[in-house]
């Protein structure tokens, strides 16, 4: 049997996701690698920029448009999914780790009786047969699995996978009207977070933690992250303190994180919070103990005052912006 | 109304993990397990529902003896029942969430709490699938829970903002830090989990559709290069970040 995969893309408010992008571009390689077909799957009203899904290699985008989908509904997009998948013969069905997709995917798994791998960070292919890597108690380990039913799931970490050069092509795109459909489970509004970038989106991450010293001195974290174009991240400790909200907790029961860069300030390092942000590509820690374990992983380190320093950096990356 | 909890026994966020022998789990010598962080969210609204709408709670864990421990603790916190399916043998998130769909409908259990994900194997997605498993609705990554009786409104944490859910019964909500403040287990209620009888039970049969193959540690990251101890190395860190690692 040959593999038909397909990609399903996920629209906040009418735009692609980025993290879909990644996935887009994971779908194509996979179809490459296994010699077989890539398509995707976009659910909502209107959506702008299907057709760039050709320069991430899938030349082909089904649009189910409905009015009533424009905002996210697990019970909705669950059985749409399943549905197209079943009718169109996929065996292979690749969402992104988002919060959506995090969501979504389990339920569109048992709908189409197929094992899930969430949250992968790696997938490779030996004998034409996928191995995901996913980590496990944080990322303190990873694990390599295989699935072994008929029809596969994989949930892709955003931000792992680069999608690497574009070409130019388009995408053709097949919009579907479809009927209202079951609205069991229905997002009503969405409370965004006043024009703040999230820790788990963000190229660029400034953390705070103890060594702030309250929470009137996180405005330094703030502009840091501002200057930098980053997202603020905190320490479990400070957020168990009510310095800062947990939506910004990066760690072991807060977010897994793996930008560019990340900037821990005044961070110690405890294992549940390296657990965390190892994977970050670049790390900068300042602190004023020698002997935090946040120095073991750190690419760059200055031991000293967070309160001398971090103003210092401000005013010298504003230099160069 | 009766309103089912999972738990999980799981390693301390403090832990150190190391592979184990088979290269397929941890080593589990000296690591101490608790009850999954994100579980004590859905026994304190179960327990925060029922003493507002009555009825009665269960806890349902999967797993060894050793998980009748994190059983205990919910029914110190006020819990009125426990059941464990007792098998130790590797299952995977899908057959986990096949053996607690076949418990919660035993136990007629039309609102089911668990933790958004256990802090071991990371999936966050077992309450989904056993939602799907039983047809009932699912609100995953709940931060604040409202339910009157009919309608069940949840704020949902998502990237840079939360979602505003609605929904009715039958429904698994997973629960995220934020949702509430879990309760301590009174001295009464610790005296009196310690005479409740915990149900064994064995859980259905389920084959596993992934295979784990290997477990490894992740590659050791370098300690880099300590600049140095005041502000006057600051352009020397701009300058390596912008032309040695290129991220800014």
């Amino acid at each position: 049997m040959s593999n038909k995969i397909l990609v399903y893309i996920e629209q906040r408010n009418g735009q692609v996701k980025k993290s879909s992008l990644e996935a887009a571009k994971v779908g194509s390689n996979m179809a490459l690698k296994l010699a077989g077909s890539v398509e995707a799957l976009a659910i909502g009203n209107s959506i702008e920029g299907l057709e760039d899904l050709g320069k991430y290699g899938v030349s082909k985008v089904t649009h189910l448009k409905n009015k009533e989908l424009a905002n996210y509904s697990s019970s909705a997009y669950s059985s749409l999914i399943a549905k197209f998948i079943n009718e169109n013969i996929f065996n292979i069905a690749v969402f992104s780790a988002s919060a959506l997709g995090k969501d979504l995917a389990p339920y569109v798994s048992v709908k189409i009786d197929a094992g899930l791998a969430m949250d992968c960070v790696a997938l490779n292919f030996e004998n034409e047969e996928i191995i995901a890597t996913r980590p496990v108690y944080a990322g303190k380990a990873l694990v390599d699995l295989k699935i072994n039913s008929a029809k596969k799931v994989y949930a892709l970490r955003p931000n792992v996978f680069n999608p690497g050069t574009l070409t130019d092509a388009k995408a053709e795109i097949n919009v579907i009207e479809i009927d209202p459909p079951n609205l069991n489970v229905k997002v009503t509004d969405l409370k965004k977070s006043e024009g703040k970038l999230d820790v788990a989106e963000a190229d660029i991450i400034v953390s705070g933690g103890r060594g702030m010293k309250g929470p009137e001195h996180f405005h330094l974290v703030e502009e840091l992250a501002s200057t930098l174009g980053g997202a603020v991240g905190a320490s479990r400790a400070v957020v168990d303190a009510g310095w800062r909200p947990h939506s910004e907790q990066v760690g072991q029961t807060g977010k897994t994180v793996s930008p560019n860069l990340y900037v821990a300030l005044g961070i110690s390092g405890a294992i549940q919070h390296l657990a965390g942000m190892r994977s970050s590509k670049y790390i900068v820690a300042v602190n004023k103990d020698k002997d935090a374990p946040i120095f073991q992983i750190a690419d760059y380190g200055i031991v000293g005052d967070i309160f001398e320093i971090v103003p210092s950096m401000i005013e010298e990356i504003k230099k160069i912006k | 109304m009766k309103i089912a909890v999972c738990v999980s026994h799981v390693p301390d966020t403090a832990a150190k993990i190391n592979i184990g022998s088979d290269g397929k789990n941890i080593d589990a010598n000296g690591v101490t397990f608790v009850v999954n962080p994100y579980d004590e969210f859905a026994i304190e609204e179960a327990l925060k529902t029922k003493e507002k709408l009555g009825g009665e709670t269960v806890a349902i864990s999967l797993g060894g003896d050793a998980n009748k421990e994190t059983l205990r603790k919910a029914l110190a916190m006020g819990i009125d029942n426990a059941v464990l399916l007792k098998d130790e043998s590797y299952r995977d998130s899908l057959s986990v969430a096949r053996a607690l769909a076949e418990e919660i409908k035993a136990q007629g259990a039309e609102l089911v709490f668990c933790g958004k994900q256990s802090v071991d194997h990371d999936n966050s997605i077992v309450g989904q699938l056993t939602a799907e498993l039983l047809g009932y609705n699912c609100i995953s990554v709940a931060v604040s829970f409202s339910f009157d009786g009919s309608k069940i409104n949840c704020e949902r944490e998502i990237e840079g903002g939360k979602e505003i859910v609605e929904t009715t019964l039958p429904a698994v909500i997973t629960t995220q830090k934020g949702l509430n403040e879990p309760r301590y287990a009174s001295l009464k209620g610790i005296m009196s989990a310690k005479k409740k009888e915990i149900i064994e039970k064995l859980p259905v049969a389920a084959n596993n559709y992934i295979e784990v193959r290997s477990m490894k540690k992740p590659m050791g990251k370098q300690a880099g290069k300590i600049l140095g101890s005041d502000a006057t190395v600051v352009p020397e860190l701009i300058r390596l970040l912008r032309e040695e690692a290129k991220v800014i």
